[in-house]
């Protein structure tokens, strides 16, 4: 090696170890190996060498260069460890600060419960319906098999507009509409809004039903058991007790109200059962001969089934919500517990 | 209806435990709604006399009275009550007694004479709620029997609440015979001896009305003591029953109505002019009730009239006038059978419910008339004396109900419940029911008795054995059923889908009623012809909401009047509107919005929101179908006039508004701050086309930006509607990226920037074409909307 490279190196070395930022490295990096810089001219002056001369200079500055090389690699990638350590630590962030943007909000818990509900009966090939809300007498009342003078009307509250027509007091006027226009075999539920000229602490003018039916033929009172029980046990998610009562409805014979085990003490008696051990969660039957008539359905061939419960009902058992009137004030602080 | 225990099983006593019994009748469908003691729990009171009374030495209100209770010694027990007296019975608490509320009786002194127990009145023994004295006993009340055991007091009210069918329980006789069959017994009915007639005298009867009133017997009774007292075992089992005792009369007939469920009533036959006549009411005339109502009848109101005037509201009410008192020396006792269609919306009409039109609107027993007044002569004369007439009797047979045998075929019996059940034990079950049972080839001929008004056809039947046979006994069967693959409808969005998008976008979901305020109504949609309730609960829900808004802005206040600022809520459900006619009932999706855009957080400066945040969310509902949407200015009466949209789908159908609630009705309403609201169709919103595919274009796409000048009024939606209908195939997408107004652009106007993407599906643009494209555009724009290109 030459003097003058052996010179070179001994200035460049302790040059890029004294160096402690990158943009000083690149100049120092550009003084040696830039297009003027003292490697490059080097080079350059051995053109002026003969050839055998060349070989061996050329060898020389090579190896003199890598040497510089390696040594700026190193220094380079320790400054970039050193970069990247202050940049890592200067971008830390408290990352406890809550997120930003727009919040979600929720469904109402009478939606969340009549989704749940479909969704149950959908998964057996119940279609979901819907009716009107202001309804005739005739599909509210006639057609169901209570003709104006029956002292069931008394159970319903209803509302008018004019001697012909009501708001619903019920779900069932679906059944009829559906059952006008389609054949059996039907497999429907009609969730939606009910009205009833009623209000205190237990009742609320408006409330949720979902009202279901199968019609084809052979359906039997076995049948009808069976769905309630897988339903009622899907839905509250638990191998729950269930008793039929029998009861009347003008709509179904035989009728039967269905009682579960007291959610809330699991039978053993409190005050949301009035101490019974049992809660009233729906009424149902087998569909009237009186209606499968009024809708020219021969029930002689056929026979169904038919179910109605309250929503509100169902989703303050499921929830543990203590007073109905908490569905309609759309308090946010209620409201958001259910998202 | 609300019996005694101990009353029921005078006819019928199973080894059954009370909870046992209850529970036999809710699960016959006899729903049992509450059961409650006879009497408060209290011990150590005992029947006494009073044998030596002496004036208190300090105390002019008290007595010392001496008192035998049955023991070696008499009692002395001081008592401050008015009626004490020498000889008389009453409850004579002993030293451990222990009285309702937990109140113990010790030995005491009172004004320092000592008193060993203490006399009670009804209310202290927790008999009534309240009383005027001691309870006075009947003057044959065993001395030194305890008082529960005399009273009877150990027994259960129970209270059932029957279904408008079983008009048959409403009686303990009813009741009795359910028992019966649930517990396979036999049981008799009430013995009744028959009084004798002794008088001639009768009233004329006449019904006029045959097909309301089959069946009308009714008889006098001379020389009645209407003072009489009633005995202490009929007002008990009266009270248990929830009536009070009202003389001996009327507490007969109440008493008979109770036992039989027969509805009777008895006339001051003193006060009578002439016969009874069974009768339609007349055009305006009038009638004064028992309960001091005077009404007007009419030709739908059944009356029991004499030869002037209306005395009673037939099956209903008796009339003020022709009442019993006191004073009343001679009656007349009906017993009726009137049709439930005569009967039924009848008390309603006048605002009134009886036990007796109770009865007769779900049905009473036909054949029960003669056997109820023999039932109430026998018990007038044993309690108020008198003699008796012969009995008047009016039945029109035809009009009577009629029974016919319904057929019960075996086949159906399995179809219905799933279950075959052995013929011995449908024809023991229909039985003891009190059916008639014929067989037949393959099932039974069944005629149900007169007290069942609910057994018309096969179905009835089956329900009845399903119900004694137990509906838990019953088979469940898993669903085995035919199913047919339900359709994946495509072209409809899914209203959860757009629920849950709003929710994901920081609305709430709220349920309002249906029914709403006419004063928010008539605000929020001036011009729209409501629907409105006959008979509202409230007026503040009294009309049907035109507009899903109504109810919104209502839960928006609720809650602004509870601290919250920021509110986002939404709804779907009907609105219902009167047109040409006819009402219609919409599926309608609406939203309300106020306060800051975002909740408050860090390191982002909190804005209200405005118009646009809201069209972004619309948007975003919109892109879920993909549906191409103008938003054009237009007034909206519940909206500010500047900041309101109508939202039209690419037909030209309107979908519905979006807007700033008007600062009026802000104001009006009670907000602090701006409301944004929104109200779309349902139907249009979840209209969605099955997409088509295009092939995709292996071209590069290029962007060129123009910055327009305009005048102020051009709106931007023209701007770009301008640029597409000139742009040609290549120009794939126009994007409004930036409005300016200031310094470089003249007042009155502004400049929009704008990016535009062209592609072509054949080739790669060349800047020639590119620019041509351009060109053209800006020669449109100018020439249309007089747009420069900002330099």
């Amino acid at each position: 090696m030459s003097a003058t490279l052996e010179e070179i190196l001994a200035q460049a070395l302790p040059e890029l170890a004294a160096v402690n930022d990158l943009i000083q490295l690149d100049k120092v990096r550009v003084h040696y190996l830039g297009k003027k810089g003292v490697f490059t001219l080097q080079m350059k002056a051995l053109g002026s060498l003969d050839p055998e001369q060349r070989r061996s200079v050329g060898q020389i500055i090579n190896t003199a260069k890598d040497q510089f090389q390696q040594q700026l690699d190193e220094v380079k990638l320790r400054l970039e460890n050193v970069a990247l350590t202050e940049r890592l630590a200067s971008e830390r962030i408290d990352v406890s600060l809550p997120g930003r943007g727009q919040s979600v909000a929720g469904l109402h818990p009478v939606t969340t419960t009549l989704r749940r509900i479909s969704k149950i009966f959908a998964s057996v090939g119940f279609n979901v319906v819907e009716g009107p809300e202001i309804e005739d007498d005739y599909h509210n009342f006639e057609a169901l098999n209570i003709p104006s003078s029956h002292p069931a009307r008394a159970m319903h509250d209803t509302f008018y507009f004019d001697a012909h027509t009501v708001l619903r007091t019920h779900t069932s006027p679906v059944q009829i509409r559906v059952m006008e226009s389609e054949q059996p075999p039907l497999k429907v539920i009609a969730p939606g809004r009910v009205y009833r000229c009623d209000s205190d602490i237990t009742h609320t003018p408006m409330f949720h039903q979902v009202e279901g039916f199968l019609v084809d033929t052979d359906v039997s009172f076995a049948d009808l058991k069976g769905v309630v029980y897988e339903f009622l046990r899907a839905f509250f998610e638990k191998d729950i007790q269930v008793r039929f009562r029998p009861s009347y409805f003008p709509f179904t014979e035989p009728s039967a109200e269905v009682d579960i085990e007291c959610v809330m003490c699991n039978g053993a008696g409190c005050r949301v059962c009035s101490q019974t051990g049992w809660l009233e969660v729906m009424g149902c039957g087998m569909i009237h001969p009186e209606v499968f008539k009024a809708v020219n359905i021969d029930s002689e061939r056929y026979s169904g089934f038919a179910f109605g419960m309250g929503v509100e009902r169902l989703a303050m058992l499921r929830y543990g919500i203590n007073d109905l009137r908490l569905f309609f004030e759309n308090d946010l602080k209620f409201l958001e517990q259910f998202n | 209806m609300q019996i005694s225990e101990a009353w029921l099983r005078t006819y019928i006593n199973p080894a059954i435990s009370t909870e046992q019994l209850v529970g036999q009748l809710t699960m016959a469908g006899l729903e049992v709604d509450a059961v409650t003691p006879a009497a408060a729990v209290f011990s150590g009171v005992v029947v006494g006399v009073v044998v030596a009374m002496q004036q208190h030495p300090d105390a002019d209100r008290l007595r010392v009275c001496q008192v035998d209770v049955g023991t070696d010694e008499t009692l002395q027990i001081v008592c401050g009550a008015s009626n004490v007296r020498v000889g008389l019975k009453i409850p004579a608490a002993l030293c451990g007694a222990v009285l309702p509320g937990d109140f113990k009786i010790k030995k005491s002194k009172l004004r320092g004479v000592e008193s060993f127990g203490m006399l009670c009145s009804e209310k202290e023994l927790g008999l009534a709620a309240e009383a005027q004295g001691l309870m006075e006993l009947a003057d044959d009340a065993p001395v030194g029997t305890d008082i529960r055991e005399y009273l009877s007091l150990n027994d259960q009210l129970i209270e059932v609440d029957l279904t408008p069918n079983r008009a048959d329980c409403l009686s303990v006789e009813g009741l009795a015979r359910e028992v019966a069959v649930l517990n396979q017994m036999d049981w008799s009915t009430t013995a009744i001896s028959i009084v004798p007639v002794s008088l001639t005298n009768a009233l004329d009867v006449t019904v006029t009305a045959t097909d309301a009133c089959p069946r009308y017997l009714g008889r006098l009774i001379s020389g009645v003591n209407a003072k009489a007292e009633t005995p202490l075992w009929m007002q008990e089992r009266l009270r248990r029953s929830g009536l009070r005792s009202l003389g001996p009369l009327v507490d007969v007939t109440n008493y008979v109505l109770l036992e039989l469920g027969q509805p009777l009533h008895v006339f001051d036959a003193d006060k009578l002019a002439g016969g009874i006549t069974v009768r339609w009411g007349l055009p305006d005339e009038s009638l004064s009730l028992l309960n001091g109502q005077t009404i007007t009848l009419d030709d739908a109101a059944l009356v029991i009239a004499d030869d002037q005037k209306a005395l009673a509201l037939a099956g209903i009410m008796g009339g003020s006038e022709t009442a019993v008192s006191d004073d009343t020396q001679n009656v007349f006792l009906e017993c009726a059978f009137f049709s439930p269609l005569a009967i039924a919306g009848k008390a309603r009409r006048f605002g009134l419910h009886t036990d007796s039109s109770h009865r007769f609107e779900r049905g009473v027993d036909a054949s029960l008339q003669n056997r109820a007044i023999e039932r109430a002569t026998q018990l007038i004369i044993e309690l108020a004396g008198g003699s008796v007439g012969p009995i008047s009797e009016v039945t029109t047979t035809t009009a009577l109900p009629q029974r016919p045998a319904v057929t019960l075929r075996k086949i159906r019996i399995e179809k219905i419940l799933g279950v075959a059940l052995n013929d011995e034990l449908v024809t023991d079950i229909f039985q003891r029911l009190g059916m008639q049972v014929q067989a037949i080839a393959d099932g039974w001929q069944i005629t149900p008795p007169g007290f069942r008004f609910d057994i018309a056809i096969e179905a009835d039947l089956i329900e009845e054995l399903a119900r004694i046979y137990g509906y838990n006994k019953l088979p469940s069967s898993s669903l085995l059923m035919r199913s047919a693959l339900s359709p994946a409808t495509e072209a409809v969005l899914d209203l959860d889908r757009i629920k849950d998008l709003l929710v994901d976008r920081g609305y709430q979901e709220a349920i309002t009623y249906s029914f709403v305020d006419d004063d928010i109504q008539k605000a929020v949609a001036p011009d729209s012809e409501v629907v409105r309730l006959k008979n509202p609960i409230s007026s503040e829900l009294a009309v049907m909401r035109t507009t899903l808004w109504c109810g919104l802005l209502k839960a928006a206040l609720y809650n602004t009047n509870r601290q919250h600022t920021r509110v986002r809520l939404f709804e779907t459900g009907l609105r219902f509107v009167n047109q040409d006619g006819n009402t219609h009932q919409q599926k309608m999706l609406a939203g309300l919005a106020l306060g800051a855009a975002y909740n408050e957080q860090w390191g982002v400066a909190t804005r209200k929101i405005d118009f646009f945040d809201i069209k972004a969310d619309l948007q975003a509902l919109f892109d879920l179908s993909n549906a191409k949407v103008t938003y054009q200015a237009a007034p909206q009466p519940a909206l500010h006039p500047g900041q309101s949209a109508e939202i039209l789908d690419a037909q030209g159908r309107s979908m519905g508004w979006l807007g700033m609630l008007h600062p009026n009705l802000e104001k009006q309403l009670g907000f602090e701050t701006p409301v944004f609201l929104f109200e779309l169709d349902q139907h249009l919103v979840l209209e969605k086309r099955i997409p088509a595919f295009k092939p995709l274009s292996k071209y590069p796409s290029v962007r060129r930006d123009l910055a327009l000048i305009v005048a102020e009024d051009v709106l931007v939606s023209e701007l770009v509607e301008c640029i597409k209908a000139s742009g040609g195939a290549n120009l794939q997408e126009v994007n409004v990226f930036d409005i300016y107004r200031g310094k470089g652009v003249d007042d009155g106007h502004k400049s929009v920037a704008l990016s535009l993407i062209l592609q072509d599906d054949t080739q790669t643009l060349t800047d020639t074409e590119i620019d041509a494209t351009v060109s053209g555009l800006l020669n449109q724009l100018t020439t249309k909307m007089n747009a420069k290109l900002r330099d």
